[in-house]
Parts: structure tokens; sequence; C-alpha cells
């Protein structure tokens, strides 16, 4: 098991948010976080990468117990977060923000040829080395925040709605994406609120109620679940 | 065409602040008039001294420079006015004070190798003296930063602000100790001599105990020295904040904290550091500026200390060319209205420049609008 997630609760102040929360993803899977607006999907991700600390429960990753980890660790042990709204550094240009995703690595070749790489996945990047990152159109920012976040050779990515906000030829081609990262052998967590496209390109995936999981499966199973389908397929059919 | 239009349209009236802003932008502009006619005449006058008061105002815009860059950078990173800044540049001057007084340690050289060229061994010796200072400034801060800011990270901003108030005047009262650096002034002694030299058909040098001709601009190696260190640190940190790794990290973790944490930077680390360097160069500032002035005392770093803090709320808070530009400015404010209005006037004209930016343009002359940012 790459991730294991352990009864998980975290708090917001009083605000309970994630209420006992368990889940895994193996080697080389694409798992999906689905879920209503507010269901604790993001604060997930969070504690996850080391930005939250929980209050019961435990994160492992690789076998090592990160949940108390600071997040500049936990990095470098092999998770990258693409957070929610992409996060862009603003001031920073598409080639400065790439060099902050390589920060915990030292190999300048490697990190030469791994920016080669992402310039392949995401060519209207390469267009741009130049520009500052706020001048970057909300399609472009979301690449470059997954292009950063691939910088680290991730072992586990951590996407929070990576479709947010995007045209749906540019939704295709990020998911085609995800799937192509994921076939170079990446593992995904992916949090998504187009769950139909989500539980496309996912091998497993849970289903989020207000900070607790209430079902989890298959994906394709889970596609033609009548619960699934009534709260979260309804209108994209 | 027509966007152009509309864009100019409504911004006369729409903000409320506007109307207050154009009454500043005409008194301003009146001020400007007022001060280049008062200048031209005097520069017709009597040019000699016209230009010997720039000189001096260069020297003091260049020493404020080294202090303002720390004010800067650190608001930058931590939104945090770091009050603490200017005492921090009187220790350096008291560092340097006690290494050269006391220690001798300007003439180390000599110790080792008896038979340097006595300008190496003067060189030598005055850099370990600059080098000592700016070491132990940029502990002092880091240990402040660890202390009293770091803890109050989270705090409300106002809650730093007051620490770093606190922390100002600890570093005077408690240096006012007698046991430490004394209420007094202390005459300081220099690591090198100065040298003058008089430019007149030509440059000459004084010879020291004799007056330079009437009528002639003289100038110091000790100007020299603080406009080359000035102007190089200044080249070192763009370079720093532009090219290098640690600089692109300060300004990502300036940005936008728990995403630089996200990259893997250390972000206490980035901030201390940062804190580290800002206390290096008004480290050096201190030196320099004991140097060029010969006496100090405790309380020493107050009033450069605030003058540099305008200077980078002039040039825009947070931009380094800024608060270089900024203190060049201050440096000529004060000089010409010592010169030409009277001496206590000086201090004065630090905090009307800071009311009027206030006033008038409160992002400073290269600063943006602050970004609402936690
Ligand atoms: N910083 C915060 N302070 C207080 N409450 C918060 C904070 N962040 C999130 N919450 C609360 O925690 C709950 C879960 O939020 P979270 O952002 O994880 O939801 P989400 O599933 O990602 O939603 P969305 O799909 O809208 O992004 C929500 O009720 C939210 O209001
Ligand atoms: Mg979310």
């Amino acid at each position: 098991m790459l991730l294991n997630v352990q009864d998980l609760n975290v708090y917001y102040g009083a605000i309970h948010a994630l209420q006992g929360i368990s889940f895994n993803v193996n080697q080389g899977e694409i798992v999906t976080l689905i879920g209503a607006n507010g269901a604790g999907k993001s604060t997930i991700l969070r504690t996850v990468s080391g930005l939250l600390r929980p209050r019961r429960g435990a994160v492992s990753f690789k076998d090592q117990d990160i949940t108390t980890m600071p997040a500049e660790n936990i990095v470098r042990l092999g998770i990258s977060h693409v957070p929610e709204g992409r996060k862009i550094f603003a001031p920073l240009t598409v080639q400065e923000n790439l060099e902050m995703g390589a920060y915990t690595r030292a190999d300048k070749a490697e990190i030469a040829q791994n920016l080669q790489r992402v310039f392949q996945s995401f060519s209207r990047l390469k267009e741009r080395v130049n520009q500052l990152g706020g001048t970057l159109s909300g399609g472009e920012q979301q690449m470059l925040a997954v292009g950063r976040a691939l910088m680290a050779k991730p072992t586990l990515l951590l996407l929070d709605e990576p479709s947010m906000g995007l045209s749906p030829i540019l939704v295709e081609e990020i998911f085609r994406i995800i799937q192509e990262i994921n076939q170079q052998g990446t593992s995904i967590l992916l949090v998504e609120q187009n769950a139909f496209m989500a539980l496309q390109v996912a091998h497993r995936a849970y289903v989020l109620e207000t900070g607790r999981i209430v079902l989890e499966g298959n994906a394709a199973e889970l596609q033609k679940h009548p619960k699934v389908r009534a709260a979260y397929l309804g209108d994209t059919e | 065409m027509q966007k152009a239009n509309a864009a100019q349209q409504p911004s006369s009236n729409r903000r409320p602040g506007a109307r207050l802003a154009w009454i500043g932008q005409g008194f301003l502009l009146l001020l400007a008039i007022m001060v280049v006619i008062i200048l031209g005449r005097n520069l017709i006058d009597n040019p000699e001294l016209f230009i010997q008061i720039i000189i001096s105002g260069l020297q003091l815009g260049f020493v404020y420079a080294l202090i303002a860059l720390g004010y800067t950078m650190v608001y930058g990173i931590v939104k945090l006015i770091n009050f603490a800044h200017g005492d921090v540049f009187m220790v350096g001057a008291f560092v340097s004070y006690y290494a050269v007084a006391r220690f001798q340690l300007h003439v180390w050289p000599s110790a080792f190798f008896p038979d340097l060229d006595p300008l190496v061994t003067v060189t030598l010796g005055s850099l370990s003296v600059i080098l000592l200072s700016m070491i132990t400034c940029a502990a002092l801060a880091i240990t402040i930063e660890r202390v009293a800011y770091k803890p109050l990270r989270d705090a409300p901003r106002i809650a730093a602000l007051i620490t770093a108030i606190g922390v100002s005047f600890f570093l005077e009262f408690f240096g006012a100790l007698s046991f430490v650096f004394s209420p007094r002034f202390i005459p300081y002694q220099r690591p090198f001599d100065v040298v003058t030299w008089y430019i007149k058909d030509g440059i000459y040098l004084v010879e020291p105990g004799k007056a330079p001709p009437a009528g002639s601009i003289t100038f110091s190696n000790i100007l020299l020295i603080i406009a080359v260190a000035s102007i190089l640190v200044q080249v070192f940190l763009q370079f720093l904040v532009r090219k290098t790794k640690i600089g692109k990290a300060m300004r990502a973790v300036a940005f936008d904290k728990p995403t630089a944490r996200l990259m893997g930077i250390n972000v206490d680390a980035i901030i201390t550091t940062t804190f580290a360097i800002g206390a290096a160069f008004a480290g050096l500032g201190g030196v320099l500026y004991a140097i060029a002035y010969s006496s100090i005392w405790s309380q020493l770093g107050i009033l450069p200390g605030l003058k540099a803090f305008v200077a980078a709320v002039l040039g825009g808070i947070g931009s380094i060319p800024g608060a270089f530009i900024g203190a060049l400015i201050m440096g000529q404010a004060e000089s010409l209205t010592a010169g030409y209005i009277s001496t206590p006037m000086r201090d004065a004209i630090a905090f009307t420049i800071l009311i009027l930016v206030l006033l008038v343009r409160p992002t400073g002359i290269f600063g943006e609008p602050e970004k609402e940012k936690a």
C-alpha cells in the first residue's frame, strides 16, 4: 500500500471537517474522491500533504508514518500536491514556477530533462516560459500547477479539482494527461467535482459526504451505483 | 479609444480618497516648484557649496540604502515593519568599535604577516572588522526573529509590530546600561585613516592638517567606500533575488507560504535567512556610518533607522530597488535641508516626506497596490 489513511479526524476550530476518514491508494492506481461542496475533499488532501494536522488518526506513506511530518519534508518523500485554485506564484515566471516545483532536487541535468518532459505534455507552457505566472489564463495556470508538481518527480500526485474552470476541450485534455502521468508510473489521488470524468479515468473511488466516506469501490461499478448516479452524475448525462 | 475613455472617466470621482490625493498632489507640485526655484538659485549663486551638499547627501543616502534594504526585504516576506532594525545597525557600529579600539582586529594581518604592504594590511583588517559586525548583526537578528517574531507568525500583524517596537526599545536601553555600551557618546576609532581630496581645476590630495583652498569641493575615501559598498550590495541582492534558488524561494514565500511549503521550501528557514541578510547589511551600514561620523552611542540607530524606514516606504516597501532610490532621495532631502534651511530641520524633513508619501502615493515609487494576503 502506497498511501494509507486511518480514521482521520480534522477540525477547523470547532468545525469537525473530517469525521473518521479511512482510505488507501495502491502503487500505480488512480483513486478519486468525489463529493459535494464542503464534503471535506480538499481538507483530506491538505492533511495528507502536511498543511493540516489531524486531531486523531494516522497517515502513512510507503509504510512510514507521516501524520506529524511538516509539509516541506513530505514532498521529499514523493508526494506532490496540486492545490485547489492552482496557487501559481504570480510574480514568478513560468520557468521559475517550474523550478520551484523542483526545489527539493539537486541534479541539474535530471531537472532539465524533467522540464523538457513537462514542456512536451504542456506545449503552451513552453511558449510562455518567461511570462509571469499571474498573467497566464486559467487553463494555462492549471497546466502550470500540474507541471510544477511533476517537477518534484512524485510517486503520488494529489490533484485538487484539476478540471475546475476549464473549457470542455481542456477538461478532456487534462484528463488525458492525468492518465498519461499515471501510465508513466505515478499514482494519483484525484479530487473532482466532475464525477463523470473522474470515474472514467479512476480505478477506484470513494464518495464523501460531510466529512464521512459513504461509499467506496471499483470506479466502473460506482458509476452504475444508483446513489452516485442520482447525486453526482444526474446532470452530466 | 473608447476603452481608454471609459477607464479614465470614473477614476476621478470614484475613490473616496481621490479628492484628498488630488489636493495632496497639487500641494506637492507647488512644493516641488518652490524647491526647484530655491535650489536653482543656490546652484547659480554658489555652485561649489551646492555640489558639496549633494556629496554629503549622497554619503547619507548610500548608508540609508544599506539599512532600508532590511526593512523592505523583511516587510516583503512577513509583512512586518521591523522597528528593531535601526538598533541592529547601532549594534553593528558598536561591534566594530570594540573590534578596533579594544581588540585591534583591524591590524591583525600585520601581526601574522609583518612584511605585507600597509595598504593590503589595512584593507584586510578593515574587511575583517566589517565582516565581524555583519555576522554579529545577522546572529542578533536571527535570535530576535526566533525569540520575538516567530511565535507571533500566526497572530494578527499588529502583535508582531508592537513586539518589534518593544525589541527596539530593549536594544536601545539595554545598550545604554553602563556595562553594555553606556549612555554616553563614544569617540570612534577608525580602522583606517580618512583621506580627503579637493577638486579645483583637477583633483588634489588635501594634506593632513591643512585646509583645502577656499571655494573647492572636497570628498573623502569614506564617501567612495560607502558608495561602492552600497552599490555592490544592491547588485548582489538583485542577483540573489532574481537568479539564485534561494532568492526565488524568497519571492515564492513572500507570495504564498502554504504553497511554498508544498514545493518543499522550508518557509521558516527562508524567513530567518531574509532577516539575517537584512541585518548583515545593516551591520555593514553601521560600521560605515560610524567611520564616517566618528562618534557613536547607544541610540545611534534611532534616526537613521527611521529615515531608512521612510526611504523604504518612499521607494515602495517590499521593493529592493525602491529602497535604494528612496534612500538616495532621503539623503539629498536631508542634506539640502540642513544646508539651506537649518540643521534641526533635517530630521523633520524625513517625516514631512513620510506624511506626503502616505497622503499622495502610499504604495511608494515602485510599490504595487497591496494584495490582500494573510
Ligand atoms: N480554513 C477553514 N476554516 C474553517 N472552516 C473551513 C476551512 N476550510 C474548510 N473549512 C470547512 O471544512 C469543510 C470542508 O471543506 P473542504 O474545503 O475540504 O471541502 P471540499 O470538499 O474541498 O469542497 P469544494 O468541493 O467546494 O472544494 C467545509 O464545511 C468548510 O466550510
Ligand atoms: Mg475543495
